[in-house]
């Protein structure tokens, strides 16, 4: 039987140290909604989402009374809309949008990823009127999610499409000014994105993967931390083997819940996304994980370290706990979303560019960051550029969700509330871009040999 | 199906019998019960078999999470096989 202090452990982790499934995702395949007439082809979006994930939500509040484990988020991604879209012939997708997200709030969850398009190599038509709806998309409606995939380590970077996703998310800040430009929260700029991400905003689900599937994503910054404080000052190869350990029993959490959410609700199980995925609550951050390691603050030298040893040793843990692990897997560093980050960013101990020099180590890339409302569109495509050329060549997901927050200038917050936190505005190198995105065409794509 | 039932809180006269009153009264069998007060704090681990609830797991974690709440302790029951999966291979 398993023991008196392995049972107090696992209720200290969930009860002290937020230890939380972060969200049970389901993947529907909506190739089959695809008409030539926009209306009907909205229906049958809605009635085959409703139809498949009507259960999720009380599943999933089951799984937790059972198990006694929080699972904090149950969404839904969907097959990227420009692909179930482009036979309508429509001129804007926002009925799609609409469709999804009145769904979405029939069945209960709490956001919806896919109205998507993935262009890493050009466009269709659909695509561009996809990325053109994609503003008014996100402004009226709540609850879904958009992402773009702009460049790939096979494909380059499509750079017509990354002129075109700057001008987008200004767009789209402009449409959510009285929200502190709350649209650009739930929009993802990609290079190499994944097929089975169950996380927000950037979830869709791809055209590889199954009718319908279950995702897991775990968490668990908080005991990451105090399993740490144990092992306090000695060297990083006990370091990485706590965190290794460590991983390896949240993952295994993790596991189970998707099984056990797979079995119920009669889908087949995806992948567990071995993720710290950290919230605002206080003992719930990545940057204190990298603080307790020994740095005076995240975004000081030695990060990019910290950083690169903890995403390695988290994945390393979690692999043998699990027998599918796809989706982004590993640290994620969202500003507003980390209480130790936003106090890194408030500081100005954390800047854009350390940032992104985590970004080439870590899961994903530059994440909920606030800058100033006038930053020019030109320079949002050229960050944008600079990530999916981080992505492209080291072979890895990037992705940029930026915030141009209107109004606002460095030294304000822009609150957007839940998980998605508060961010602080941060200065953005003021040097133009404006003729290397004016450009336009692809940026080849790289070799793969002759690695240095 | 086995469960853990934990319960911790201030000590008082009447914990052990209050609870598992409650877990008779939804036909849950207790099979062993470890228990100690450290610094007036009462914990108490139990391995009980719910095969025979009389109502659905889930429902039986919430009413003993509520009833727990009511007498100022916390009273969780949770399926055996989290504790497994984190704890053994």
């Amino acid at each position: 039987m398993i023991n008196r202090s392995e049972i107090l452990q696992t209720i200290a982790m969930i009860d002290q140290q937020h230890l939380d499934i972060r969200t049970i995702t389901m993947g529907i395949s909506l190739l089959d909604c695809a008409d030539t007439d926009i209306d009907r082809s909205c229906t049958k979006v809605y009635d085959k989402i409703c139809r498949l994930a009507g259960n999720l939500v009380r599943t999933g509040e089951d799984i937790e009374a059972e198990f006694g484990i929080p699972i904090v988020n149950k969404r839904v991604s969907v097959t990227p809309i420009s692909l179930v879209a482009a036979g309508t012939g429509a001129q804007s997708y926002v009925p799609y949008a609409k469709a999804l997200d009145r769904a979405a709030h029939e069945i209960g969850v709490n956001f919806l990823g896919g109205f998507s398009a993935l262009v890493h190599k050009g466009m269709t038509e659909a695509d561009r009127v996809l990325i053109a709806s994609i503003p008014e998309a996100l402004a009226e409606t709540e609850l879904v999610c958009s992402s773009v995939n702009v460049g790939s380590t096979r494909a380059g970077i499509n750079m017509d499409a990354v002129a075109e996703m700057g001008r987008t998310v200004k767009r789209a800040a402009a449409l959510t000014a009285n929200q502190g430009g709350m649209a650009c929260a739930k929009l993802v700029v990609f290079a190499n994105a994944v097929e089975d991400n169950p996380f927000m905003a950037g979830a869709f689900h791809g055209v590889g993967e199954p009718e319908c599937e279950v995702h897991v994503g775990v968490s668990g910054p908080g005991v990451v931390q105090h399993a740490l404080q144990s092992v306090h000052g000695q060297p990083f190869d006990v370091v990485a083997e706590t965190v290794k350990k460590t991983a390896f029993r949240i993952t295994r959490m993790g596991q189970l819940v998707a099984q056990e959410a797979s079995a119920r609700l009669g889908v087949p199980f995806g992948i567990v996304d071995l993720s710290l995925a950290p919230t605002p609550a206080v003992g719930d951050s990545v940057a204190a994980v990298l603080e307790e390691m020994g740095l005076e603050s995240v975004g000081g030298p030695g990060t990019t370290a910290a950083l690169a040893l903890l995403n390695d040793a988290v994945k390393k843990g979690g692999v043998m706990a699990s027998s599918h692990v796809g989706g982004l897997s590993g640290a994620f560093i969202p500003v507003s979303e980390d209480a130790g980050m936003i106090a890194a960013a408030e500081a100005g101990r954390l800047t854009i560019e350390k940032l992104e020099a985590m970004t080439c180590v870590c899961s994903v890339g530059l994440d909920m960051i606030a800058v100033p409302g006038d930053t020019p569109a030109e320079t949002i495509s050229a960050i944008i550029a600079d990530e999916a050329a981080i992505g492209m060549i080291n072979n890895k997901t990037t992705a940029v969700r930026i915030i141009p927050a209107p109004g606002k200038q460095v030294g304000d917050t822009v609150a957007f509330g839940g998980l998605l936190g508060s961010a602080p505005v941060m200065p953005v190198n003021r040097c133009s871009a404006a003729d290397f995105i004016a450009r336009g065409g692809r940026i080849p794509a790289p070799l793969h040999s002759l690695k240095n | 199906m086995r469960a853990i039932v934990t319960v911790i809180g201030k000590d008082r006269v009447g914990i052990i019998a209050d609870v598992t009153a409650l877990l008779a009264q939804y036909g849950v069998n207790v099979l062993d019960i470890s228990q100690t007060v450290l610094q007036e704090y009462f914990t108490m681990i139990m391995l009980v078999d719910a095969a025979q609830c009389t109502v659905p797991f889930a429902d039986l974690a919430r009413t003993l999470d509520e009833a727990g709440t009511q007498r100022g302790l916390q009273i969780r029951a949770q399926r055996e096989d989290i504790f497994n999966a984190m704890h053994r291979i």
